[in-house]
């Protein structure tokens, strides 16, 4: 461990001399600080996308898993006894935190969209809806829909299972294709480092072969163009986080009325994953180019 | 010091050298002559261990040099300087840290930094210190590479036509430069298809010329 870290902080710390012997500029290092801005830009996105999409998940499944619905269908002269039946039912029942009908207002305001703002409650065979609000336990909805068809049949609990699931899915589907488009752009970003740091292996051929002449051996080669090339991935990826995550934060805000796309960004100690970015980059082009130069080294003698 | 028994090399069915026997004794001095695309390069590039024999046996400092690993190879190339017709500079660095290279990249230093101003002297180089290497003329590249090739007190000097690019005068020069590394007990080999040098050198020094033809290392006549 410590024989690593001594290592890392010599990596860190650079030979002037050493650093010197690869020629500081060429295509090759632009296009790895471009490359590696650009995927730091785009991981940027990727992640905040995921996080968003987790957030979204959590916020849909808590928010609907604890609410219920129960719906009395009964003749008009039957209904207030079997909603007072249901609520007898509701208020022994463990896990119910609290339970209440919706009001002729709120079911007509439910109903509105479809039918217009005067419909006639009192006059139509309109069933009456029961909210259930779970507490942290929550209840056992079979033994519930049991209860309610002994005391109260014409009483059906809707727990939301049936549409909360897809959409709880969906969400989580969206968290791992985040999740995914950071894996490929991280995948990415090796390959277009490789070939950077293959390309710029190419280009500096004579350095090399001069190198090789005066007896460097493979590890100085290496550390020379690893420390260049991971330097450049760093700083360009600085750069593209950097840009990533202020446009992240420039984003309008809408407040509550926001929806999903407004949604996306970091929240509290989620600011710390972008700071990972540049270091990740950094580590991906490390690898990527002492993997390259030791298979180059290795065809020339 | 450097070996060869019975070398071979060629490539594909293309056979460029066969059969060579050599040894480079310390502070021998030869010539290698022979005409253009004789194999000159190819035999001092098998000498440093840049080209693997395809038969034989190269040993560098009683070493296989096929046995060795590339590092090794780099470490045995430090006891050895090169001078290549081409030089082969770092474009980018000055003079100075061109000729210091060998030096950087083994970690090690001149126990006095004049040294350095010394060697760029020897070489009459010391206007050009600060000079990147395409600024330098033919005669003034060949005499860099020679002070980079002498640099790290190496035990052997292998120049490949170290006289190609450079006037008389300047080959003058330079052969006496290669004579006074000699005299200090560096083992000197020198590819070159210069007939006057070569008569130049034997007036100053013990020199063995060799001649390569039909693929072979033969031992020049006396006519030279």
């Amino acid at each position: 461990m410590k024989a690593r870290l001594s290592t890392l902080m010599h990596f860190l710390a650079g030979d002037a001399q050493a650093d010197r012997v690869v020629p500081p500029t060429g295509y090759t290092a632009r296009l790895t600080v471009f490359a590696a801005a650009s995927m730091a830009f785009l991981a940027v996105f990727a992640l905040a996308l995921s996080l968003a999409t987790g957030r979204l998940a959590d916020s849909w499944g808590d928010a609907l898993a604890k609410s219920s619905t129960i719906r009395i269908t009964a003749p008009l002269d039957q209904m207030d006894a079997q909603v007072l039946a249901v609520m007898e039912v509701l208020a022994t029942t463990p896990g119910v935190k609290d339970a209440r009908p919706l009001s002729d207002d709120e079911q007509r305001a439910l109903l509105a969209p479809w039918f217009g703002p005067d419909l006639p409650l009192d006059q139509l065979p309109i069933p009456k809806l029961v909210e259930v609000i779970e507490d942290a336990e929550g209840f056992d909805p079979e033994g519930l829909r049991a209860r309610l068809a002994g005391e109260a049949p014409g009483a059906i609990l809707d727990d939301h299972a049936r549409w909360r699931e897809p959409l709880v899915r969906a969400a989580t589907r969206l968290r791992a294709l985040g999740l995914v488009a950071i894996v490929l752009i991280t995948a990415l970003a090796g390959v277009v480092i490789t070939l950077a740091a293959s390309a710029a292996l190419s280009a500096n051929e004579q350095v090399i072969r001069v190198l090789r002449l005066v007896g460097a051996q493979d590890n100085y080669i290496t550390r020379a163009f690893v420390r260049r090339y991971t330097l450049r991935a760093l700083g360009g990826a600085v750069v593209g986080t950097t840009l990533g995550a202020l446009a992240i934060f420039l984003m309008p805000s809408v407040g509550d009325q926001g929806n999903f796309l407004t949604g996306i960004g970091f929240q509290r100690w989620e600011w710390l994953w972008p700071a990972l970015i540049p270091l990740f980059a950094a580590l991906v082009a490390f690898l990527a180019t002492r993997q390259t130069a030791k298979n180059v080294l290795q065809e020339k003698r | 010091m450097i070996e060869l028994e019975q070398v071979s090399y060629g490539y594909g069915d293309t056979t460029l050298l066969s059969d060579i026997s050599l040894q480079l004794a310390p502070g021998s001095f030869h010539f290698l002559t022979g005409p253009s695309g004789a194999g000159k390069t190819t035999l001092i590039k098998l000498c440093y261990g840049a080209l693997i024999a395809t038969k034989g046996r190269v040993s560098l400092f009683d070493r296989d040099a096929q046995q060795m690993s590339r590092d090794d190879v780099a470490k045995a190339r430090r006891r050895i300087g090169v001078v290549h017709q081409d030089c082969q500079f770092l474009d980018h660095l000055s003079v100075a840290e061109n000729v210091s290279l060998p030096l950087t990249v083994s970690g090690r230093s001149l126990a006095d930094p004049s040294e350095l101003d010394d060697l760029l002297a020897w070489v009459g180089l010391s206007t050009q210190r600060d000079a990147k290497p395409p600024q330098l003329s033919g005669g003034e590249r060949q005499r860099a590479a020679l002070a980079r090739a002498v640099v790290m007190s190496p035990d052997v000097i292998l120049a490949d036509e170290p006289t190609g690019n450079v006037d008389w005068e300047m080959s003058l020069r330079l052969l006496t430069l290669l004579v006074e590394l000699n005299r200090m007990g560096k083992t000197v080999l020198i590819a070159t298809h210069d007939m006057n040098l070569i008569r130049s050198a034997k007036a100053q020094v013990q020199a063995r010329v060799l001649r390569i033809s039909n693929k072979n290392v033969h031992q020049a006549g006396a006519d030279l």
